[in-house]
């Protein structure tokens, strides 16, 4: 379903970037890179709105002819981006709400695994010894990706 | 409610084992000891900044991000909320708890009031390492006048 997950920290560097087609992957670096502009900028509104409605979920960032782009910050800052195709109509917005939620549970286990400390890039490393949580990070990602006909 | 007992006499066993290995050991171990426990408290803090906000809404301003420090960390970990929180100049407040529940065990007035740090650097440290993922570095000292009252005060570092 999805076309490719990040995590971004909160001083906009990637924790983690995984993209499915796993040729041209820089486009969708390029493409997360620039939807955190427009992450910048709906974080900012909604702080001068006085909207009641602080969400985390921020929604579609932008489409484009092949993608759309939606966006969830948590109150660390920490941002997730997901990219979908946009043939995929199917899709409706309480599923990429789910799985934004998903995603944020299993960052938030990968913070609390002891041996991950906050800031390092989320991998799981051969010679460390494989972390659990970083593990089940990427087999959750991988199931959202999986379903990519 | 054993839950609450659970972490007292952890953090108990864990000032206990720290000071154990050196029972005196000057000011320079002393300190050494103190931050130890104070990094300890920090990486919890930032674990915590991060599971316990999760359905909570966006914090819009400092004063919520403090407001959910002395309710919702508060009761998370000693089952209560924090008494008073103050805020003294810009950046500056200070958290009051009248009965904190790792001193309650000890004494009630004036006894063992020098040993009250030790059993106060993990708080510090967990106070710091939340407001930290929340995007606020800060440095929280901690003080006591008479057991089990005791005052964190949170520096807010202006960038």
């Amino acid at each position: 379903m999805a076309v490719c997950v990040a995590v971004i920290a909160k001083e906009n560097y990637p924790l983690y970037i995984r993209s499915t087609p796993t040729e041209n992957e820089l486009k969708f670096h390029y493409m997360v890179h620039t939807s955190l502009d427009v992450v910048d900028e709906k974080v900012s509104a909604m702080g001068k709105a006085l909207v009641d409605q602080r969400e985390l979920y921020l929604g579609l960032l932008y489409p484009t002819e092949d993608y759309k782009v939606y966006g969830y910050v948590t109150n660390s800052k920490v941002k997730f981006v997901m990219v979908v195709d946009s043939s995929n109509t199917a899709l409706r917005d309480n599923e990429i709400r789910s799985m934004f939620r998903k995603l944020h549970n299993s960052y938030t286990d990968v913070m609390c695994n002891p041996f991950y400390n906050p800031g390092d890039r989320i991998q799981s490393s051969g010679n460390l010894g494989i972390s659990l949580s970083c593990r089940a990070f990427d087999t959750m990602v991988t199931s959202m990706m999986i379903q990519v006909c | 409610m054993a839950d609450a007992v659970l972490f007292e006499f952890l953090h108990t066993e864990m000032v206990a084992e720290l000071w154990a290995q050196g029972p005196d050991p000057g000011p320079g171990g002393r300190k050494m000891n103190l931050s130890v426990l104070e990094g300890m408290g920090f990486r919890v803090g930032q674990a915590l900044g991060e599971r316990l906000p999760q359905e909570t809404l966006a914090f819009r301003e400092e004063l919520d991000v403090l407001r959910f420090l002395c309710r919702d960390l508060w009761v998370a970990v000693f089952q209560k909320q924090m008494d008073g929180q103050r805020t003294h100049h810009q950046g500056t407040y200070v958290l009051q708890d009248s009965s904190f529940p790792l001193l309650v065990p000890m004494a009630s007035g004036l006894q063992y009031l020098e040993e009250a740090p030790k059993f106060l650097a993990f708080t510090c440290g967990l106070l710091r390492g939340t407001l930290s993922t929340l995007g606020i570095e800060s440095s929280v000292t901690a003080s006591t006048a008479a057991l089990p009252t005791c005052k964190f005060q949170v520096v807010i570092q202006q960038p």
